[in-house]
């Protein structure tokens, strides 16, 4: 790549090459960040961008900076981004409705006119010279920037040490939380719920029939709907769920249509109905207490 | 092709970041966008540096990434604060500050 | 000896903070320590006084300059005294009397528990007042003149219990406020007019001056005199304030304070000499002032009131002859000092009466009172007869001149003022002859009458504590009341004469005031002998009405002009209605367009202001991501300006 760089005021036919295929890439990557409903593919869209930007900065003879962005920037930042992503639970996936009066219009607006703006500025101005890096780097790249860094900027470089020390102290300060009352014992918790009127006993554990014992499987109410009850709260909030009623019912149909058969008894049983109310059963906001109500009524 | 090609992406990007910040809600989706921005600028700090021929626009860019990963960190720990007591990262619950 | 100047204020002044703020503990020895600091003043005038005698006539000012008060570069305010013989004539008479009067009040207030801070009170007076006369500057003039003004509303409003006397009192400040605004619209004229204050410069540029602008000076300096000396159309507070103790009426109401007019216009003599149009309005003042005290001087049954009438009177006298010009600047002064003792001891006297009467103020509950009180009778006589002019007392010389001075005006203007003057020397005689007839003469009508009447309002505070309803004993009041009384009474018979013996008053004051004999249409003679006889007329008068027949106990209905002169002559009704009604009227329209047109266009603004915010305010929806897309545009909006910028 070094030969890349070095062109003068055109590059080579591969750079160019290389720059319209990953530019196009790294476009359709920034878009996707922004478009994209749930965080974590708009970040693993970001980290591409952010990849395909170190590569151009290779291409332009930026060797540490290009190592650095992979390393620090697609490595940590990135990767520190997807385990807040992960610690916040990411309720759902983000509705893209908007819901400031007028507020996509401007923004479309104002960015239509800021990007139009900024590439005529760009088109205005005099930069049709390169110059290129090859005297610059002559001493190699790395060598260079720590001249400078050591040098001409080390002031600056001093200060960025004690801002990182500051955000570093500053993030350890925010999160902290400094227990400021007893902890509560085991008696007074229960004491709580039970005045509170929450659910004194365990929650009821996941998985269907012995079949499925998986957490993400939510256990089924008597009459064939789901107990959103039986799964944590974070993969209800991601929507997580993987609902296996149906098949279970028409398993356990199935079943009893076999036993019956062997048992060679009379063919109107009362599972028919039951499997038919099932898919209307089936939709996440149900609330557990109904549906255990009604299956009481079923039950008799 | 041109150089100066590497700066009319970086306005792109640029602009597609600012976009984003304002019209995405959640949080950390705006926080990416602003890293994208950063990036944006980086791109052009870098490609400035080739066409003058020397290696100061390459200490901005690697000065902008120290400043990058502070403001991430601070960002990200604000945010989860946030999270914490309002059970909710989208930017626009935080509305308090409003007459 | 300079230097002492400053002494001459802040020996009182020391007084009254010690005084006023010392507390109890000093309850006992605090009257002994006012009186002392008030004779430690009055020595140092004394002191400064020999001084001057020692210097050449014409260079006996003294200075003393203590420090800048308001240095600003065009606005130089200073502390700074100026000693003259002006300025010490009144320091001695201020230190003098004040001192005697110190001492009388030693025995007049023995048993008042407040005695300590009277004296405190006192003190303050005579410090303020010390400064208006040897301030070099208008500004500092009126320093003493509003603090004196706090020393008179202190002490009209002493017995702050009766609310008689806190109304006075207030009605005493309300007053004078009028007249002080007269002086600080003067002070603020002469800085815009001169660009300073102080008396030298001021008085010295007064002939290049224009007429209208003095004139406008002249006229509010009368104000302010007017307000301070008592005199027509400003009064109106000098009977009410007879509400305070003996003492402060005699030191404040008589001799000194009430006297600050007369010092300002004479002080103020270059401008008022070089607008005849002032001087026209102060002569006139002084003449009506003369009658109208004089009247009033004439029905008031209560001892102090008719003394302050002749107060009144009195001044009014000072004030015509100051409005002659420098034919009668001195001779406004000399009557100033002779009337200062005549008239303290004459209140002097009458306080005396009344601490052996149980405080009663009623002539008509007097009489004949000259077997029971020898001395207060023999000096209240010599008071009286130095008043009324007898020939060879100190009134004589004075009031004397001042007829001539008047007369000597010339033209249309000098027979009206002499006239005027002429008849009030009848008046005088008259109502002082019923003063001294009623009190000292006659049957002793107190014995009949051991209950107060209703209507004297001046009911001091000890004659509870010695029983209201008991049988006056008339006494002699104790030797620190009756030797003040002693001293004025001297200074009464033979001050006039040694001013006017070879003229030297007029000496001692023509190099600050200026004097001119003028040319009297009459011969001095002349002038003497239509006094004294107009003296005798009066006093015939009066003693043909009270002396020869009974004076009845209850006080006769009496003609129209009486029952007017009983109400000061309709002063407070005219106050009431044209000042006070027309006043209420003034503030309720101020009040409704206040209201319908400054509050409506205020409102209406801030109504409109709201209006206007309340829609802006929607711009502030709280959403960060808003206040971004405004950031954005902001930006965009900078890039276009910069590369436009650039274009052109």
């Amino acid at each position: 790549m070094s030969t890349l760089a070095a062109a003068a005021s055109t590059t080579s036919t591969g750079e160019a090459v290389q720059f319209w295929v990953l530019g196009t890439v790294a476009v359709i990557g920034a878009l996707a960040t922004i478009l994209m409903k749930k965080a974590v593919h708009s970040a693993l869209s970001l980290a591409g961008t952010m990849i395909i930007l170190a590569v151009f900065y290779l291409a332009n003879g930026a060797y540490f900076l290009g190592v650095v962005q992979i390393v620090v920037y697609t490595g940590a930042i990135m990767m520190l981004f997807l385990f807040v992503v992960m610690l916040v639970g990411v309720t759902a996936a983000d509705s893209l409705t908007e819901t400031i009066k007028g507020q996509r219009w401007l923004a479309a607006g104002c960015g239509l006119g800021f990007g139009i703006l900024l590439i005529a500025g760009i088109g205005n101005a005099s930069l049709k010279n390169s110059e290129g890096l090859a005297k610059a780097n002559a001493g190699g790249n790395v060598e260079g920037l720590a001249e400078l860094i050591f040098t001409k900027y080390v002031f600056a470089f001093e200060i960025t040490g004690a801002l990182l020390i500051t955000a570093a102290v500053g993030a350890m300060v925010l999160t902290h939380r400094e227990r400021t009352e007893r902890a509560k014992t085991q008696r007074e918790r229960a004491l709580l719920r039970i005045r509170e009127g929450k659910q004194i006993t365990p929650l009821p554990a996941p998985g269907v029939y012995a079949r499925h014992n998986a957490v993400d499987i939510p256990g089924l109410l008597p009459d064939g709907s789901i107990s959103e009850k039986t799964v944590s709260a974070t993969l209800r909030g991601r929507g997580q769920i993987r609902d296996v009623s149906g098949t279970s019912l028409a398993e356990l149909a199935a079943l009893e249509q076999r036993s019956e058969e062997w048992l060679e008894r009379g063919g109107d049983a009362e599972g028919g109905p039951t499997a038919q109310r099932t898919p209307s059963a089936r939709n996440g906001t149900h609330p557990g207490g109904a549906g255990e109500a009604r299956a009481e009524e079923e039950v008799k | 092709m041109n150089p100066i090609n590497y700066l009319y992406l970086a306005a792109l990007l640029f602009t597609i970041g600012a976009a984003g910040v304002l019209l995405r809600r959640n949080a950390i989706v705006v926080f990416m966008c602003i890293e994208l921005m950063l990036n944006a600028c980086n791109l052009a700090f870098v490609s400035f540096s080739r066409m003058h021929g020397n290696l100061d626009g390459q200490i901005m860019a690697f000065f902008t990434m120290v400043v990058a990963a502070a403001e991430v960190v601070i960002g990200l720990a604000i945010i989860v604060m946030i999270f914490r007591s309002r059970h909710s990262a989208s930017v626009d619950d935080a509305s308090l500050m409003k007459l | 000896m300079e230097n002492l100047i400053g002494w001459l204020v802040a020996a009182p002044l020391l007084g009254a903070a010690v005084l006023l703020c010392g507390g109890k503990r000093l309850d006992r020895l605090g009257h002994w320590l006012g009186t002392l600091l008030a004779a430690a003043s009055f020595v140092i005038g004394v002191l400064l006084f020999v001084d001057m005698l020692g210097e050449d006539e014409h260079h006996r000012a003294m200075h003393q300059h203590l420090f800048s008060w308001i240095p600003v570069s065009g606005f130089q305010a200073d502390v700074a005294f100026q000693l003259d013989q002006l300025s010490m004539t009144f320091v001695l008479l201020i230190t003098g009397v004040g001192t005697l009067i110190h001492i009388y009040s030693v025995g007049y207030m023995e048993h008042d528990d407040r005695r300590r801070r009277f004296f405190g009170y006192l003190n303050l007076f005579l410090a303020a007042m010390l400064l208006l006369v040897i301030a070099d500057n208008y500004l500092l003039l009126y320093v003493g003149w509003e603090g004196v003004g706090l020393a008179s509303y202190l002490l009209i409003g002493f017995w702050q219990h009766k609310p008689s006397a806190a109304t006075a009192a207030k009605k005493a400040f309300l007053v004078n406020r009028v007249g002080d605004v007269g002086l600080s619209i003067a002070i603020m004229l002469m800085f815009t007019t001169f660009g300073t204050f102080t008396f030298g410069p001021v008085l010295e540029a007064t002939g290049e001056t224009g007429e209208g602008k003095l004139t406008a000076i002249g006229l509010m300096l009368l104000l302010a005199a007017c307000g301070k000396s008592a005199q027509v159309p400003l009064q109106s507070w000098l009977g009410d304030a007879m509400e305070g103790p003996t003492p402060v009426s005699a030191l404040i109401h008589a001799a000194t304070m009430v006297t600050a007019g007369v010092y300002l216009i004479t002080r103020s003599g270059a401008i008022f000499n070089a607008a005849p149009d002032a001087q026209t309005a102060v002569v006139a003042v002084g003449a009506v002032t003369l009658i109208f005290g004089a009247i009033v001087g004439c029905a008031k049954d209560d001892i102090k009131k008719a003394l302050a009438g002749s107060t009144m009177s009195q001044i009014g006298y000072m004030i015509l002859a100051a409005g002659l010009g420098p034919i009668g600047y001195v001779f406004a002064i000399m009557h100033l000092v002779t009337h200062g003792f005549f008239k303290a001891g004459l209140f002097l006297g009458a306080g005396s009466v009344m601490h052996g009467m149980n405080d009663e103020v009623d002539m008509r509950k007097y009489g004949g009172l000259r077997k029971y009180m020898p001395i207060t009778f023999i000096t209240f006589g010599l008071g009286y007869l130095a008043i009324i002019g007898f020939p060879g007392l100190s009134g004589f010389f004075s009031k004397d001149k001042i007829i001539e001075a008047a007369f000597a005006k010339g033209g249309t203007e000098g027979w009206i003022l002499g006239g005027t003057a002429l008849l009030g020397a009848a008046i005088t005689a008259y109502y002082m002859t019923r003063v001294m007839l009623l009190t000292f003469f006659g049957e002793e009508r107190w014995r009949k009458t051991a209950t107060r009447s209703p209507e004297a309002p001046s009911a001091e505070p000890a004659a509870e504590t010695r029983g209201e309803h008991a049988e006056p004993h008339p006494h002699e009041s104790p030797k620190s009341m009756t030797i003040p009384m002693i001293v004025l009474a001297f200074g009464s018979v033979f001050a006039g004469g040694l001013f006017s013996v070879g003229d030297r008053f007029v000496h001692w004051l023509e190099p600050v005031t200026g004097h001119d004999h003028g040319d009297s249409p009459l011969s001095a003679t002349t002038v003497t002998l239509s006094t004294v006889a107009v003296l005798v007329v009066g006093v015939a008068l009066a003693w043909a009405q009270y002396g020869r027949k009974p004076v009845p106990v209850v006080a006769p209905r009496g003609s129209l002009l009486t029952r007017a002169a009983r109400r000061d002559l309709l002063q407070d009704d005219f106050n009431h209605v044209v000042l006070v009604r027309g006043g209420e009227h003034l503030t309720r329209s101020l009040v409704y367009v206040d209201h319908k047109l400054v509050d409506g266009v205020v409102n209406g603004t801030a109504a409109s202001v709201g209006g206007l915010s309340g829609r802006l305010r929607r711009l502030q929806n709280g959403y960060a991501r808003s206040y971004a897309v405004s950031m954005f545009g902001g930006t965009a909006v900078l890039i276009a300006a910069t590369l436009l910028m650039r274009a052109v």
